[in-house]
């Protein structure tokens, strides 16, 4: 293993003594004044979104940006922190949104059956973790990487074929229960002219577990556990001739992970009100978390939330771009196809290969060298 | 499986052998006996037989070149899967002009463009294969993490440079007019194109085995799989054989990929990540690196797909990983471990 001088640990230089803000990130601090900006216009304007825009588009980008800053931020406890590369993320937060959606859709509209939902697929994703985590990282760490391709892609198309359970590739639609629907008033007046609706309250909803999330996984990056899964990326060997059991750490790791994962998929089933392969299930979804992962910065919890952000905002506004460009350059041969809207993934993936040479810090990792 | 005795023509005594490890081997025609009772019917079973050697045989030719990059170099390419789909669009340029020959009623022309556009889809995914290495994969050397990301990341590019340039919607493709339909001997059905797949995939196998096992290139690779530093201090460049070793493997996926086509017939981008996921699970079982355990690990695969997807079809999606997790019960490094790092 190579030591990546690019990804630090976070020592405990930063570590200051007290503060309310200090303690709540776990004393993690972003390191960094652009970055402190960036996270902080983030936060603001995820939190204010139902009174700064109107409309449901924004609002469902801002859900979606909640969403996958947990689902970015679990993973990168396993590839940045742990150092093992998952992909059979998407199959836990596809676990987490059918729980959700077979729940609600058999047992009726309830907060019991989201209760049940939730649970049942939390108790599925821990024992799938195990089990993969078990027979593959016990030889090596890249079987681990191969195993989870296999095993998910089993799981999608298991998915799609047990239709009677899951909607097939249809998905499943369901009612929520009525304090999360858009008739139910929370309060009679509106504030600051938006009405209190019951998908207000669905989006509040999203956006406080989401952070309670984020909290918890740098709560946990931050902990001795945390310290001990960086020693394991930085030195396999070293850790385990520490006294420290590296199989069990991973597979800890992964489990934490697939749990976390699962809680966004069933955030991303109720936001939705649905539930299909296509939302949480694809392994495009798994390709796009790769993506978050590497160009946000591996190995800090906060490149998830940047890179969530900039790319749920790239899917949704760099099209509308990439469309004048492609008419711009119409009549030439291959060019316009090379900027169609269709293609944007093409630049973001060129993005992802340069970030993993050039910046595997990623951009927190840049935004840190460059002002300390 | 690697036969590692040498002549020397200095000592008269002929060096130890190893031993062959026969057990995996035996495997695949216990499991084929096996099934014969619960399928009942004899002509079904050769039928399913045959079409599971066809499959077994593309998924051979398509994995066969990532173990042995693996084997030899260290490394693990999840961007393969883009040479198999490259391979296959590759067709496209021979199919374009020489649509004709497809449609003749000879079996020679047809054979003949089958053969045409092999030579072509392994030009061109060799060609790519080399810029790949030079580009994607050279940097990241010794690093698993950041191989498993890059490679992904080529992938991705290279699937939309796909999507770019051929477009973006599926497209059908034709069998050649004699390679269509069945050989029916009696009550068994035989599809002709997938007894040229088993030919093409044994001739491939075997030259494999000769080339890896009889020549000075093949006894370089091997050594350089066991220890490239001993290799280069013997003044080999190891290097200029790991470039070569990455092209023929492209080039092999490529292969993989024209027949995969052929086999599916319709083209899509996605198509070689998807098989993808058949070609790691044949790999792990195969024993990462091994060409023997690769072609064994196919067979296998393949025939327990058919066969259990002629008994309990549901099972059929998960019986591929079921495989997996038995033989890694029994063997945890796969059928034949090969790479002791």
């Amino acid at each position: 293993m190579s030591t990546s001088p690019a990804l630090p640990l976070a020592f405990d230089e930063t570590r200051k003594s007290g503060g309310a803000l200090s303690s709540i990130l776990s004393s993690d601090m972003p390191r960094s004044k652009a970055l402190t900006f960036i996270l902080l216009a983030i936060f603001v304007v995820l939190a204010a979104t139902p009174f700064l825009f109107s409309g449901s588009q924004p609002l469902s980008t801002a859900a979606k940006i909640c969403v996958f800053i947990v689902l970015v931020a679990s993973y990168d406890l396993l590839l940045g922190y742990t150092g093992i590369v998952s992909f059979a993320h998407t199959m836990f937060f596809g676990i987490g949104g059918y729980g959700i959606a077979i729940a609600l859709e058999r047992l009726g509209a309830t907060w019991t059956s989201v209760v049940v939902g939730l649970l049942a697929a939390l108790v599925l994703s821990a024992l799938l973790a195990v089990a993969i985590g078990l027979l593959s990282l016990r030889v090596r760490a890249i079987f681990f990487s191969m195993i989870t391709l296999a095993v998910a892609s089993a799981m999608a198309v298991l998915a799609s074929q047990l239709s009677d359970i899951t909607g097939g590739e249809d998905g499943l639609s369901f009612q929520l229960p009525s304090e999360l629907r858009p008739a139910f008033r929370l309060l009679s007046e509106p504030i600051f002219g938006v009405s209190i609706n019951g998908r207000l309250v669905a989006y509040y909803m999203v956006f406080f577990v989401a952070l309670l999330m984020f909290l918890l996984l740098l709560r946990i990056v931050n902990s001795p556990f945390g310290r001990v899964l960086q020693a394991i990326r930085e030195n396999e060997f070293r850790a385990e001739a520490l006294g420290y059991r590296v199989v069990a750490y991973r597979t800890m790791a992964s489990v934490i992970s697939a749990l976390v994962a699962t809680v966004a998929g069933a955030l991303m089933a109720l936001w939705l009100r649905y539930n299909g392969p296509d939302t949480t299930l694809s392994f495009s979804i798994m390709i796009d978390i790769l993506l978050m992962v590497v160009i946000g910065g591996m190995g800090t919890m906060y490149g998830s939330v940047i890179g969530a952000a900039l790319f749920v905002l790239a899917q949704s506004y760099l099209q509308v771009l990439m469309d004048a460009g492609s008419k711009a350059l119409a009549g030439m041969p291959v060019l316009p196809n090379l900027v169609h809207p269709d293609r944007w993934l093409l630049w973001l993936g060129a993005l992802f290969v340069i970030s993993v040479y050039a910046f595997p810090g990623g951009i927190v990792g840049r935004l840190r060298q460059t002002k300390r | 499986m690697t036969d590692m005795a040498v002549e020397t023509t200095t000592s008269s005594e002929p060096l130890p052998r190893t031993k062959t490890d026969w057990l995996p081997l035996l495997l695949v025609p216990a499991l084929a006996l096996l099934a014969l009772p619960f399928i009942g019917s004899g002509s079904t079973w050769v039928t399913l037989t045959v079409a599971g050697l066809a499959m077994g045989m593309m998924i051979f030719l398509m994995a066969s070149g990532l173990t042995l990059v693996f084997g030899l170099m260290d490394i693990i390419n999840f961007g393969h899967g883009v040479f198999i789909s490259l391979g296959a669009y590759a067709t496209l340029i021979v199919l374009g002009p020489l649509a004709g020959w497809g449609q003749a009623d000879s079996v020679w022309l047809n054979l003949g463009l089958l053969f045409l556009c092999i030579v072509v889809a392994m030009a061109v995914t060799g060609v790519v294969g080399a810029v790949f290495e030079r580009v994607i994969v050279r940097p990241v050397y010794g690093s698993h993490l950041k191989q498993i990301l890059v490679t992904m990341g080529g992938l991705i590019v290279a699937e939309q440079a796909i999507h770019a340039i051929w477009g973006a919607s599926p497209i059908p493709l034709q069998l050649p007019q004699t390679l269509r339909g069945a050989f029916v001997i009696g009550d068994i059905v035989m599809e002709r194109y997938r007894v040229v797949a088993v030919c093409i995939g044994l001739v491939v196998f075997i030259g494999m085995q000769l080339l890896l096992n009889r020549t000075r290139i093949g006894l370089l690779i091997r050594a350089g799989v066991e220890n490239p530093e001993m290799v280069e201090a013997l003044g080999y460049r190891i290097r200029r054989l790991f470039v070569s070793v990455f092209v023929a493997g492209s080039a092999l996926a490529g292969l993989g990929g024209v027949m995969w086509a052929f086999y599916r017939q319709t083209l899509t981008a996605g198509m070689g990540m998807e098989v993808m996921v058949l070609v790691f699970i044949v790999i792990i079982i195969g024993g990462l690196g091994s060409v023997g355990g690769c072609f064994v690990g196919s067979i296998l695969v393949a025939l327990v797909a058919n066969y259990v997807g002629f008994l309990e079809p549901k099972l059929a999606l998960i019986s591929n990983i079921l495989v997996m997790a038995l033989v890694l019960i029994w063997r945890p490094q796969g059928l034949f471990p090969v790479a002791r790092r």
